[in-house]
């Protein structure tokens, strides 16, 4: 059997690792960022640990709360249930990165404004769900939104104020489209 | 206090816009005057945005989860994997030589759990008896997490089995394997818990505690015209916080310093004090942001006990935060009831006689009470209450939001329901008749009960299983209850620094319901200042003592002191600026970032310029929470219960589904009082939280335990089921501001009575969708069928 076949295209050029400790580079909110991590490091634990990006939270580590939902390649993720080895040469977007240079992405000043947050910790991953939402589809329905965080657990309920949350945010960057 | 120390004042209270009258109380002198309604004012009463919502929307909100140090080790707890057993041995010879291990430790006594009066044979156990699958035995630290799990798989623990009880059924049998082999007591520590001294047990069933008791009860029910019998059960809900029970512990020979996810610092240094031996000035424990606590989080509990000990046996801070399984299992639980309960009530519906006879499993812990609404919340001459805690080998229970309460509302108000059915009376006119103490929550709930009607559309509620097809929908209401607490020792100090910085210090903490916001909008409104312009500070047992952030105290303790020591450094500043504008002192005011002339915007300086002209350099003003204008009723160590409660009524639409028993639920209106709102936005917030609980313990959440090995079925949050995005119902918010001249601030908490009647509200509008009463919780399909068939 060929080992090479198996592996995803490109991935040869990544080279291969031993159990122990290896120096890892990840693209994270558009820098390379790089630090010793083992093969069963979790994406999480390493931006968390080895970063110190604490911003990003564990709830449950096991994929049922998404309290660590990073974007990769733009795309929602659970960090928790990603190896942080299978996401080299990707793009890592986490709550710290969302906002550039000071300007917060309209969802998060709409959670603000509609205190979308009590407790704040599903706070970052809920922000990052809904605001790939808003820039994914503008036009979202409060069906959207329900089902852009149906993965999320928030335990003091802050349900009803990230809907009007997001809505709101949505509304926002359609008028800004519009301009 | 001597009687010269109050003055008599006569004081506006009331419903604001429906029935404000003057009255008089007895007010400590030196209160500052009291404040016009919110309308009036510049800053309380307003919708100012949560100070630390641009921290938790960038991530830079630090919890204890977050807290990283320098050489900072990270533990795991070895926990039992038996439900009931005496420890022979254990031997962490291997774990302490395995990779990366720095410490290890274990536990020689437990907090949370019952203890027995007389320890007899157990006194000369080398180690606490286990008495839960789950319970903390050790814990080890080391320099990464997987080095402490792996270490953990070291310790070998030779467990010789005692025969034991999971269920709450099989507990109360006589022939139940005992949980404890005697009468045991549960004693509050500064970490809270406790239960009432001195009841008789017999096997697992210690009571009965028959508080509230009164009259004849023989003699309520002869008296009755219609007696209405039902038994409840509600299941136990774990608190599932999204952050888990976790702390930071760095131990120095010159101090300890704590950081915990707490609910209470100053509980968090008090027990450590206790456990350690330690003076109190040598602990410092600090709680930025808190994850969510519900009641759970006091004190430092069996695992922080662990992390100070590893922490001074390694030399270096250490880091536990429990995993989810263990946070389900090991750090407090909603405990589940059974309660039969007997209501006799004459025609008119006026009650005669309540009898209440019911059960409480808190596992392991006592103190599974279902409250103080059968006997307190309706007039009733005749009152019977028996409650038994029944001990089972599973996790210790903890206050869980409306501890008590929330089990005993969903009894009271489905058994007051029907028995207005019975006689053929409205439930809100039933309310009307019988909700008649002479207190702000009976007053605050009837205005609450008309603008709730009007507002859901009450008179569209038709007779009970109205519709014919399977899909039956209807309507109810219940009643909320809670006790209006003022917490001793709440002292607020301002500090004001000659460039016009303010800076507000408190020892409470803010875990996410917006004590920062408000405490700053008070000061902000007697400087006359924008609440950002406000440094608060919270979170730091250095700071003077503040209230916990449970039992929905902290607006109502905090804010009056706030003011006060706001107060007093504005009459300050006044007396050392009147000279510059040449007007007496009394008749300066604070206003938009001015000092002005009560009438004379032009006699007029800014902030910060009237500070630096008259030469401030620093001003710090303390002061304390007084008593209540009209006292309390009853003291209890630190919590100062009033004679008012809080009220709050909740309105439920809900689709049953009587093919599959599903149940949902479609809108939501709560209608509540708490006092004047600081911050009707964030009130609003409080109560959005408290009903989506409700609804999520009156659908779906229980704690499932495996009756063969006390192993909790569903330690996660995959399988134990909590409300998210899709299952939030329609929920409208209304608030109405009530002011009962009883503190300069008039403010109360409303966390808890928001989260009271929900499961109440949703039970009646399950009657009146299917004609058939839901007896027990949570209404997942099985339950809701088997209520259905029921004759």
């Amino acid at each position: 059997m060929s080992v090479a076949t198996q592996h995803p295209p490109g991935r040869e050029q990544l080279g291969t690792f031993s159990p122990e400790p290896q120096p890892l580079s990840l693209l994270i909110n558009g820098e390379v960022r790089t630090a010793l991590a083992d093969p069963a490091t979790t994406l999480v634990e390493f931006l968390r640990d080895a970063l110190g990006l604490t911003g990003t939270k564990i709830g449950c580590d096991r994929g049922a709360c998404s309290a660590c939902t990073v974007w990769i390649d733009g795309e929602v993720a659970a960090s928790c249930m990603t190896l942080a080895l299978d996401v080299r040469e990707r793009n890592i977007t986490t709550i710290e990165g969302l906002s550039r240079a000071g300007e917060l992405h309209p969802v998060q000043q709409a959670f603000i404004e509609h205190d979308a947050l009590q407790c704040g910790f599903c706070t970052p991953g809920m922000v990052m769900s809904c605001a790939q939402l808003v820039n994914r589809n503008p036009d979202c329905t409060l069906d959207d939104v329900k089902t852009a965080i149906s993965g999320h657990l928030c335990r003091c309920g802050t349900y009803p104020n990230i809907f009007k949350a997001t809505l709101a945010a949505a509304a926002a960057s359609r008028k800004g489209k519009t301009k | 206090m001597s009687a010269d120390a109050f003055e008599q004042r006569s004081l506006p209270a009331g419903i604001v816009g429906d029935a404000v009258k003057q009255v008089t109380r007895n007010v400590p002198r030196g209160e500052p005057p009291a404040w016009p309604a919110n309308a009036e004012l510049q800053v309380v009463g307003k919708d100012v945005p949560r100070m630390d919502a641009l921290d938790k929307v960038t991530g830079r909100a630090r919890y204890t989860f977050d807290v990283q140090l320098p050489r900072m080790l990270y533990a795991r707890t070895l926990n039992s994997t038996v439900p009931h057993a005496r420890i022979k041995s254990i031997d962490t010879s291997r774990a302490e030589k395995s990779p990366g291990v720095r410490a290890v430790h274990v536990l020689e006594r437990l907090l949370m759990i019952a203890e027995l009066r007389d320890p007899g044979d157990e006194a000369s156990e080398p180690y606490p008896i286990v008495r839960f699958t789950g319970q903390p035995i050790a814990a080890v630290a080391a320099t990464s997490a997987r080095a402490a799990e792996a270490a953990l798989e070291l310790i070998r623990v030779e467990y010789e089995p005692i025969p034991h009880v999971t269920e709450f059924e099989d507990a109360i049998q006589s022939s139940s394997p005992p949980v404890f082999p005697g009468p045991t007591e549960q004693r509050a520590t500064a970490g809270g818990g406790g239960a009432a001294q001195g009841l008789p047990q017999k096997g697992n069933l210690r009571g009965p505690s028959t508080g509230g008791s009164r009259g004849e009860i023989e003699r309520g029910f002869k008296e009755a015209d219609v007696v209405v019998e039902g038994e409840y059960r509600t299941q136990v809900q774990t608190h599932t916080p999204l952050e888990p029970h976790g702390i930071v512990a760095d131990w120095r020979d010159e101090e300890l310093t704590i950081y915990a996810s707490t609910q209470h610092v100053m509980s968090v240094r008090d027990e450590a004090a206790e456990i350690f031996k330690l003076p109190k000035e040598k602990i410092r424990a600090i709680s930025d942001y808190t994850g969510g606590g519900f009641g759970a989080k006091y004190g430092v509990g069996n695992y922080g006990t662990l992390a100070i000990h590893l922490s001074r046996k390694a030399g270096a801070p250490v880091r536990l935060v429990l995993d989810r399984r263990e946070e389900h299992v090991s750090v407090g639980n909603r405990p589940s009831t059974l309660q039969r309960l007997k209501i006799g009530a004459k025609r008119d519906g006026s009650l005669t006689a309540i009898e209440l006879h019911s059960f409480g499993t808190g596992g392991v812990a006592a103190g599974a009470g279902v409250g103080m609404c059968h006997h307190s919340m309706y007039p009733c001459p005749n009152v019977s209450i028996e409650h038994y805690d029944v001990f089972t080998n599973a996790g210790p229970c903890a206050a869980f939001r409306g501890p008590g309460q929330t089990q005993g509302i969903f009894a009271l108000e489905q058994a007051i329901d029907a028995v207005a059915a019975r006689l053929g009376i409205d439930p809100i006119a039933m309310r009307d008749k019988i909700d008649t103490r002479d207190a702000d929550d009976v007053r605050a709930r009837a205005a609450e009960r008309r603008i709730g009607a009007e507002k859901f559309g009450w008179s569209r509620r038709r007779a009970p299983g109205s519709d014919a097809g399977p899909i039956k929908r209807g309507i109810g209401m219940a009643q909320s209850m809670w006790p209006y607490i003022v917490n001793s020792y709440t002292t607020c100090e301002i500090r004001i620094a000659g460039d016009g910085t303010v800076d507000a210090f408190c020892g409470t903490q803010d875990i996410g319901t917006g004590t920062r916001t408000v405490f700053a909008q008070v000061v902000a409104e007697e400087l006359g200042l924008r609440a950002e312009d406000v440094r608060v500070h919270v979170g730091d047992s250095r700071f003077p003592p503040g209230p916990p952030s449970g039992g929905s105290r902290v607006t109502s303790s905090l804010t009056p002191a706030a003011r006060n020591a706001a107060h007093a450094a504005a009459r300050d500043i006044a007396s050392r600026v009147a000279p510059l504008l040449k007007a007496p002192a009394d008749e300066l005011i604070f206003k938009k970032g001015h000092i002005e002339r009560r009438g004379d915007s032009k006699t007029s300086l800014g902030f910060a310029e009237a500070l630096r002209r008259a030469g401030i350099e620093t001003l710090v003003h303390r002061a304390d929470r007084r008593d209540d204008y009209e006292g309390y009723a009853r003291k209890a160590g630190e919590l100062n219960i009033s004679p008012h409660a809080i009220g709050g009524v909740q309105f439920a639409e809900v689709c049953v589904d009587t093919q599959t028993g599903a149940v949902k639920v479609e809108r939501m209106l709560a209608v509540h009082d708490c006092g004047r709102p600081i911050n009707p936005k964030l009130v609003e917030s409080q109560i959005l939280g408290g009903v989506v609980q409700g609804v999520s313990y009156a659908l779906y959440e229980d704690r499932r335990l495996d009756a063969a090995t006390g192993v909790q079925l569903n330690a996660n949050i995959d399988q134990y089921k909590i409300v998210g995005s899709r299952e939030t119902p329609q929920i409208e918010v209304h608030l109405i501001e009530l002011i009962g001249a009883q503190s300069s601030t008039d403010a109360r908490g409303v966390a808890e009575p928001a989260n009271v009647a929900t499961a109440a509200a949703i039970a009646n509008a399950f009657f009146n969708a299917t004609g058939k009463r839901i007896y027990t919780l949570p209404m997942t399909p099985a339950n809701v069928l088997a209520a259905l068939r029921a004759e």
